[in-house]
């Protein structure tokens, strides 16, 4: 029994030490962007300087609105083609091609970065020589972002699509429903969980991505990782503080609401699922 | 007729549709922009356009294929250590992830039941967070006159500020921060789902605890190990922001070198022959991971 709990004791110790080195930098941040001293590392007292320097930074400020802009759209693209590439190879098991379909939706998912950005940056400027358009700019950090967010959307929607019970089309079908009504009537409003947390999921991998946006991008358009990181190679700055300590309160905030939010969608429909049961059992 | 008749029935159901979208979408976002890479990685300088490749002789068109690119690949050193020290930086890591990880997982999957969902959305959280700020984040820790060095000598425990920054140790301190949830995850989803029964029979048979784990535990969670590995040493060879941040300029990385090709050197063909190259390193791995994945989806 004295190796049980001395093994007890040494997990616990592993894990406070994996988070510990995991939120670490994090709580650094924070607690530097309140610090007076003009040197990021040194405390001296506390002050919100850094903060109302944010506010008059017109800069920063015009990037994340841009980097909002994109990574709103771009996951609301990518939620729409992840969902329709899941529900294709989750309800066609057989057609040609199937094969090449499945490794082109993974290749944004295993590729690094800078590999599909320089990718998708010649193509752009092949399809400029040909047609004079598309200018490099917002639309074209877009397709970047939504070509990422739909092979990630994809993996959510394939995994909740995978827990759905297929008898439920089939009787849907079977009381004269034709496969739109299907899918509008059946299937999408038990995806719905899944959906909201594809958005979240591409909204913040859009809000996060510098090197796609570094590729595709073109003069007059820099979202806020751009601009963060190019003044990070320069050296430390306070105000990158004060924005990583909105940054991470917000995500926060909106992580922990969503958590709650589908646990509490899980347990209703346990519940509706449960009282189905027991009335079909009278 | 039937063909035709099909293809009709495929329109009415929206199977053409629903199968047609995403495969246009993937088509013209991902394996065109691979082939136009390939294409203008075995052309010259000047000729990036497909018109200049292709040349008319006797009313035939003509694939002009240019090596050059691939020929100064193979002959300057620099890129074939350059490629060397990214493989070397990624095993590093995910050796250091697996190393990390894999207790965590381990003790995680073990823990009590309700404390579960708390402990793993601890592990996501980060993930959430911005990745570029967690990295500068290390950067304020690290330099020379960074948080850690401050603390350490006002303790009086060193003198002169220890060297950690831009050197293979902030190098890889950043990626195993960045990459540990990749590991986690996957090995956690393993090891939760794992038969208990196994261990209890051992036990029975008088295998001692430590003897158990490696006969049995690590074996059954070897689809675990290999997700997890792959899921960090595949973006971890091409990384380029950490390098960027937190390497310095003496840390070889392959990433680093596709970027300066082609946004300070502007040299197409090579960013691009370097990309090609890049995949192909890649390939091996995943052609590695598939076939496990499909040899464990058999044995179920």
């Amino acid at each position: 029994m004295m190796d049980s709990t001395s093994n007890k004791i040494w997990a616990k110790v592993w894990m406070a030490i994996v988070y510990l080195f995991l939120y670490l930098p994090i709580v650094t941040l924070v607690i530097f962007s309140f610090n007076d001293s003009k040197l990021v590392t040194v405390w001296t007292h506390i002050s919100f300087r850094w903060y109302t320097q944010l506010a008059q930074d017109s800069d920063l400020i015009s990037a994340v609105l841009l980097s909002l802009e994109i990574a709103g759209l771009s996951a609301l693209m990518s939620v729409f083609f992840g969902t329709f590439t899941a529900y294709a190879l989750n309800r066609y098991k057989r057609f040609q091609g199937r094969t090449l379909l499945t490794s082109m939706s993974s290749m944004p998912l295993v590729m690094p970065d800078v590999i599909v950005g320089l990718s998708l940056l010649l193509m752009i400027v092949t399809v400029q020589n040909w047609l004079g358009f598309p200018e490099r700019g917002l639309f074209t950090i877009l397709l970047g972002h939504a070509l990422l967010g739909t092979a990630y959307a994809m993996v959510v929607v394939t995994s909740r699509l995978r827990e759905m019970d297929s008898k439920l089309d089939e009787a849907a079908m079977d009381l004269g429903c034709k496969p739109i009504q299907v899918f509008a009537l059946v299937t999408f409003p038990l995806l719905v969980p899944a959906l909201v947390s594809a958005f979240l999921l591409t909204f913040t991998l859009s809000f996060d991505d510098v090197v796609l946006s570094s590729f595709l991008s073109g003069p007059g358009y820099s979202t806020m990782p751009m601009v963060i990181f190019s003044r990070a190679r320069l050296g430390l700055n306070p105000t990158i503080n004060a924005v990583a300590t909105v940054t991470i309160t917000v995500v926060t905030i909106v992580v922990i609401a969503s958590s709650f939010y589908t646990s509490h969608q899980e347990r209703k429909r346990k519940r509706e699922e449960a009282l189905a049961y027991s009335d079909s059992n009278k | 007729m039937a063909k035709i008749q099909s293809f009709f029935t495929s329109l009415s159901t929206g199977r053409l549709a629903v199968i047609g979208v995403p495969y246009f979408w993937f088509l013209l976002l991902a394996a065109i922009p691979l082939l136009i890479v390939l294409k203008i990685s075995l052309s010259e300088m000047e000729s990036t356009s497909i018109s200049n490749m292709i040349n008319w002789s006797q009313g035939w068109p003509r694939l002009t294929l240019n090596f050059a690119s691939y020929q100064f690949l193979a002959t300057d050193s620099l890129y074939f250590k350059t490629y060397l020290s990214s493989i070397k930086y990624a095993v590093i890591t995910t050796l250091l992830c697996l190393a990390i990880g894999y207790p965590f997982a381990y003790y995680m999957a073990r823990s009590p039941k309700h404390m579960q969902p708390t402990l793993l959305m601890l592990i996501m959280l980060p993930f959430w967070t911005s990745f570029l700020l967690r990295i500068y984040a290390w950067k304020t820790l690290l330099v020379s006159n960074g948080v850690i060095n401050n603390i350490l000598i006002s303790l009086h425990i060193i003198d002169t500020p220890i060297e950690m920054m831009n050197n293979s140790f902030s190098l890889l301190l950043g990626m195993v921060y960045s990459y540990l949830p990749f590991m986690i995850l996957p090995l956690y989803a393993n090891l939760t789902k794992m038969d208990m029964r196994y261990l209890e029979a051992a036990a029975d048979l008088g295998t001692s605890p430590f003897k158990a784990f490696w006969l049995i535990t690590v074996p059954l969670s070897k689809a675990g190990i290999v997700a997890g590995s792959m899921l960090v040493f595949i973006p971890a060879v091409g990384e380029y922001v950490i390098p960027e941040l937190l390497g310095g300029s003496s840390t070889l990385m392959i990433g680093r070198v596709l970027w300066d090709e082609f946004f300070s050197n502007n040299d197409w063909p090579m960013a691009s022959a370097v990309a090609i190259v890049m995949i192909l390193l890649i390939l091996v791995p995943m052609g590695v991971y598939n076939k496990a994945q499909a040899k464990q989806v058999e044995g179920r």
